[in-house]
Order: structure tokens, then sequence, then C-alpha cells
């Protein structure tokens, strides 16, 4: 069955990309398709490349670059929720005069339809937040 | 049509859960996790409206959330089944939808 997941918190705020992460990892082992991870609201904070939570605690973003490596998922940032919170990548920076960007690897920066194209595309839409 | 509610916040911080049951259509099921599986306690204030409801609907809850928080599988309420993440996938493909009550 193919999956659309929506993920509407940040890391290590509550629970939320913790959960998330573990049902994606449960639905691919059991032979399932995710068709696409969506980062919405505050979830767009999972994507920035500029976190360094302490050694022996998890790290989210690393966790969802890796498993959208192995995997090729494709882990969509929303732009808007995004440039309000300063999650950038190259060609944001560009577009806005900024000095820096950050996102994450295996991350890419695109808008709502994406998430509307995941929500006819996939058999369930699952979301995760606050 | 079936549906999946989840519930991730405990109904003693949220009102999450008292609306999902009192929305929710007979026939539904109903997973809690994350901080919800406190409603799947018994002898709380809250284990009387979850008992009640049971003939309307069906009631799992995620075991590790249990676990995460230092709780126990044996003071889950009867009736309620313990799932893993194996569970809650199944339970989303063996339903049509899921409402996730954030």
């Amino acid at each position: 069955m193919k999956f659309g997941i929506v993920i509407n918190e940040g890391p290590y705020t509550h629970q939320a990309s913790d959960s998330a992460l573990q049902f994606v990892k449960a639905a691919l082992h059991k032979g399932h398709e995710i068709f696409r991870v969506f980062f919405y609201h505050d979830g767009v904070n999972n994507g920035t490349s500029l976190g360094v939570p302490p050694q022996d605690d998890r790290n989210l973003t690393l966790e969802w670059s890796g498993l959208a490596e192995k995997h090729d998922l494709d882990l969509v940032v929303c732009v808007a929720a995004a440039q309000r919170r300063g999650i950038l990548d190259e060609d944001e920076m560009g577009r806005h005069g900024k000095s820096a960007n950050n996102l994450a690897p295996g991350f890419r920066i695109s808008g709502l339809g994406q998430l509307i194209e995941a929500g006819i595309q996939a058999d369930r839409l699952v979301t995760f937040g606050d | 049509m079936a549906t999946l509610h989840t519930v991730n916040k405990s109904p003693f911080e949220r009102n999450a859960l008292e609306s999902c049951l009192r929305l929710a259509k007979a026939g539904s099921s109903v997973l809690l996790f994350e901080d919800g599986v406190i409603g799947a306690m018994r002898d709380t204030r809250f284990s009387e409206k979850i008992t009640q409801a049971m003939g309307d609907f069906s009631f799992y809850v995620l075991g590790p959330d249990i676990k995460a928080r230092g709780l126990s599988n044996d003071k889950v309420i009867d009736g309620i089944q313990v799932v893993d993440y194996n569970g809650f996938v199944d339970l989303t493909t063996e339903h049509d939808t899921v409402q996730s009550w954030l």
C-alpha cells in the first residue's frame, strides 16, 4: 500500500517526528511504499542540517536523511513554512539574498501542491503532530 | 467505511479523546499513542468513559509508548488491545481512512 505522511511538529518538541519515523520504518519493513513525507508548520524544523543534539541523544534530522537515502524517500519541506522559520536551500538563499543555507541532505523544498498530490496518490495519509 | 482515529494527547491534558468519542461514528477504531496512552490506563477518572464507549468503538494502544512512560501493559483497561508499530501500520491499512486528532 502507498502511504503519505504529514509531520506538523518540530523535532524534540513532543514526539511527532519520532512516531512518524518509527511508523515509516515499520511500514517499509512490511513492504509498503512511502509516497512522500511532507513537513509542514513547525515540522519543517526537522529539515535543518544545523541541529547539534547531544551525542547520546537521537539525531532526528540525520535519521530522516539516512532513511531517505536508504529507501529513496521523498522528504518535502513546505516552502512558506520553511521561509518563516529560516530553513533555506541554496536556491532560496539566493532568491532572498541570505548568507547561508541549511537544508539537510535528502530533503527538498516545495509547495503545498505536493501535500495535495500525496493525499490523492497515496492510499492512506497519516498525520503526526502536536 | 471504517475510520481509524488516532489520539496522541492525554485526556487529562486536552479534550481530543473526548471530542473523538463524541464525534466518531460507531464501528470506528481508536488508537491511543504518545501521551494518549494515559487514556488507556485503568482506574483513572477517565477509564469509565472508555469502557462505556467499547460498545461503539474498538480500542487500541501503542505498547512502546506505554513502556516509554514507565507504565505497564498490566494497567491497560480490559478490552483495549496493545499493538506495536507494525500493528499501527496494519490498523491504517485495515481501515479506509485515518483521522488524527491533533
